[in-house]
């Protein structure tokens, strides 16, 4: 799996500068989304910036976590920035946007409230490309050991001798 | 200690799986001074190998070949190519297993005369009865360590246990407790004690569950009568003219095909593996498959009617620490037909960790609905319903010569349609542990789908009459005097009980029938 997502040396301005906004939630240049305050920004090989930032916001509109970072979202869909992959995601991603101006809108990231970009999503969830997107984000997204801690989940306790004096029977509601 | 036998010595018996039929086979008939070749498909994972990490060890540890479904079933819709959840390793499913070890009831054996005429259920009773296996059950829960048997205490109850108890006890219920457990309650024999945790799934890194793999298979090896020989795959039973098997031809872990001679064989694959290996052992004597002139070989697949029940509350609960299952109400567990269906279930407690939740709380959910769900992880209690489903002859395992294995050998197709029954079973038990939560003020609760099938039952059942079933009342087949089946598959019915205890109790019953007609030159 990468590592996590980085602005690679440019500076705020300099990442704005080159940018131009896509939606509400992203910044897209040649090669790189970024978040609008810049506070991260992710690099792509394969993938258009644009088309890229339409996954990582379909994504999020699939497993919406208001309390998990775009990061997440951004690794969980990193993986389909290949050569093999991008073909078919750039497709997808097309024909999601044919279904948003279907809608009304400019495309997908235009729809600015998350109601209008599930109802598009709703008219494409038993596709191919929506299955594919969805049943990968089940690990690329939960399986990131890094969004537990906003769940509660503690992972693995081996280590630190189970919870036999950690906890196991706390419960003090009942 | 490995002993190595030649692949001509046709003195041995040859078990094919290690788990809780096989493993405990391979032990107790290596005990008694007879030679055993087990052909395990997985490799070996010990205590010190097991990871604290669900999609990690799934990865480790699951038999995840090539097989297909179908059926009205929603594992065939939500896990396509994933019927089961079990393991490819040494001990088997005992790897993975949570320890819950309940004996048959009474009227369990006997589901037929009990039950009466159910339409399109393949009823029958079991040739064998409880006082005929009350002593082997006594053996079994000696071996496992069960708790609340033999003078030795329950675990102590999590807080996943404390949800459902106080949810039941509201609702009236009063045979609630931690469970009778293959995991130690206390520091004895070879095994530490529970540690709380979690886990219990992926392998228990303490060694305070029973699994075959550390025990059963280290014991037998220890005699030198047992050599276990690992990522080994079974691919076809071999026999003469005279109808007897003869030997196993097997993939060994280079992809060589090898053949050991055998004196007996005996089959503990599970109940998908064991009935598509008789399958796949057809010949020109045996047209159908091996043992097969009932042609009840690979039907009434059984896979209890399952199903969980997850509550989310205002307050924490933390359901993943501590022990996976030490947690069960018993009182629904009879049979009433009142309730409007036949037999019972038992209600045990389960957790999951964050990433198994997103897979198996609502397979294919999305949206808030999902996630808002998921975001209640850490004050989410859970349970599992474990419940008799009904045999259907239907319902089987055949070769599916469309999908082949990385052996290149037909892969099973596994078929399950609810029967009624189970779907009116299924829907009172979600409606109880809907009601056990809400008593305790859950917030939201959630009818959970049955996961990939855990119990993998009857696929080889047992019967009196050679006509309705596979083997007799010892696991031997009725049409091949030296093949016999030692895993669930024998189940004529599944019983209510996770089916463990009853696994291990049959193969210690197989291995003393077996030693005996060896002693009397009768195999």
């Amino acid at each position: 799996m990468e590592t996590t997502a980085s602005c690679r040396g440019l500076t705020r301005r300099q990442l704005l500068s080159r940018a131009s906004a896509a939606g509400a939630s992203f910044v897209v240049g040649a090669g790189f989304v970024a978040a609008p305050d810049a506070a991260w920004a992710a690099e792509t090989a394969h993938l258009d910036a644009r088309v890229f930032a339409t996954l990582v916001q379909m994504a999020r509109d699939i497993y919406p976590h208001d309390r998990i970072p775009d990061e997440n979202y951004v690794l969980a869909v990193k993986g389909y920035d290949s050569a093999e992959a991008a073909p078919g995601i750039t497709a997808g991603i097309a024909a999601l946007d044919a279904a948003a101006q279907g809608k009304g809108f400019g495309s997908y990231l235009d729809a600015g409230w998350e109601r209008d970009r599930v109802d598009i999503l709703r008219g494409m969830e038993q596709n191919a490309f929506f299955q594919q997107i969805r049943g990968g984000l089940v690990t690329g997204l939960y399986n990131q050991k890094s969004v537990w801690p906003l769940f509660g989940y503690e992972g693995e306790s081996y280590s630190h001798g189970g919870y036999i004096h950690r906890g196991f029977d706390d419960i003090a509601w009942l | 200690m490995a002993a190595p036998f030649e692949l001509s010595d046709d003195s041995v018996v040859v078990i094919i799986g290690t788990g809780a039929g096989g493993g405990v086979l391979a032990n107790e008939l290596a005990q008694k001074g007879i030679s055993v070749v087990s052909l395990e498909a997985g490799g070996r994972y010990l205590p010190e190998d097991y990871i604290n990490d669900e999609w990690e060890s799934f990865g480790q540890l699951a038999w995840t070949d090539a097989r297909s479904t179908s059926g009205d079933w929603r594992v065939a819709t939500d896990f396509p190519g994933l019927p089961t959840w079990i393991v490819k390793a040494v001990g088997g499913s005992t790897v993975h297993w949570a320890g819950a070890s309940l004996r048959f009831q009474d009227h369990e054996w006997k589901t037929a005369t009990t039950y009466g005429n159910i339409q399109g259920a393949n009823l029958l009773d079991w040739p064998i009865d409880s006082a005929e296996m009350a002593p082997w059950y006594e053996k079994a829960e000696k071996k496992l360590n069960v708790t609340r048997t033999n003078g030795l205490p329950g675990l102590p109850g999590n807080n996943n246990f404390k949800v459902l108890e106080a949810g039941a006890k509201a609702l009236g219920y009063t045979e609630v407790h931690t469970g009778r457990m293959a995991i130690n309650s206390t520091e004895n024999q070879d095994r530490m004690m529970c540690q709380q945790t979690g886990f219990c799934f992926q392998g228990c890194k303490w060694g305070a569950k029973w699994s075959s793999a550390y025990t059963d298979i280290e014991q037998g090896e220890a005699t030198g009568n047992l050599e276990v020989r690992i990522k080994c795959h079974a691919a076809r039973i071999l026999h003469n003219d005279a109808g007897k098997v003869t030997g196993v031809e097997y993939f060994d872990a280079d992809g060589n095909l090898q053949m050991q001679a055998a004196r007996a064989v005996c089959v503990a694959g599970n109940s998908i593996e064991s009935p598509r290996l008789l399958l796949n052992s057809a010949s020109s004597m045996f047209p159908d498959g091996l043992a097969n002139s009932s042609g009840q070989v690979g039907r009434n697949y059984m896979r209890h009617t399952t199903g969980s029940v997850y509550a989310v509350f205002d307050k924490p609960v933390r359901m993943w620490r501590g022990t996976t299952m030490a947690g069960i109400v018993q009182d629904e567990a009879r049979h009433d037909p009142s309730r409007g269906f036949v037999g019972g279930f038992e209600l045990e407690t389960v957790s999951v960790g964050l990433p198994f939740a997103a897979a198996f709380l609502d397979p294919g959910g999305w949206g808030r609905e999902f996630t808002s769900a998921l975001d209640g992880y850490e004050n989410m209690a859970g349970m599992w319903i474990v419940g008799e489903d009904m045999p259907q002859e239907t319902n089987r395992i055949t070769l599916n010569t469309e999908l082949l294995d990385q052996h290149g050998l037909p892969a099973a197709n596994v078929h399950y349609d609810d029967h009624p029954n189970d779907v009116a079973m299924r829907n009172y038990a979600y409606q109880q542990g809907q009601a056990i939560y809400d008593a305790v003020g859950a917030t939201r609760t959630f009818p959970t789908p049955p996961y990939p099938s855990t119990h993998n039952l009857g696929t080889n059942r047992m019967s009196e009459n050679p006509r309705d079933g596979v083997v007799d009342r010892n696991g031997r087949t009725h049409d091949i005097p030296n093949l016999f089946v030692s895993d669930g598959s024998q189940f004529t019915t599944g019983a209510a009980e996770n089916p463990t205890l009853t696994i291990v109790a049959l193969a210690i019953r197989q291995a003393d029938f077996i030693a005996r007609e060896m002693s009397a030159g009768a195999l």
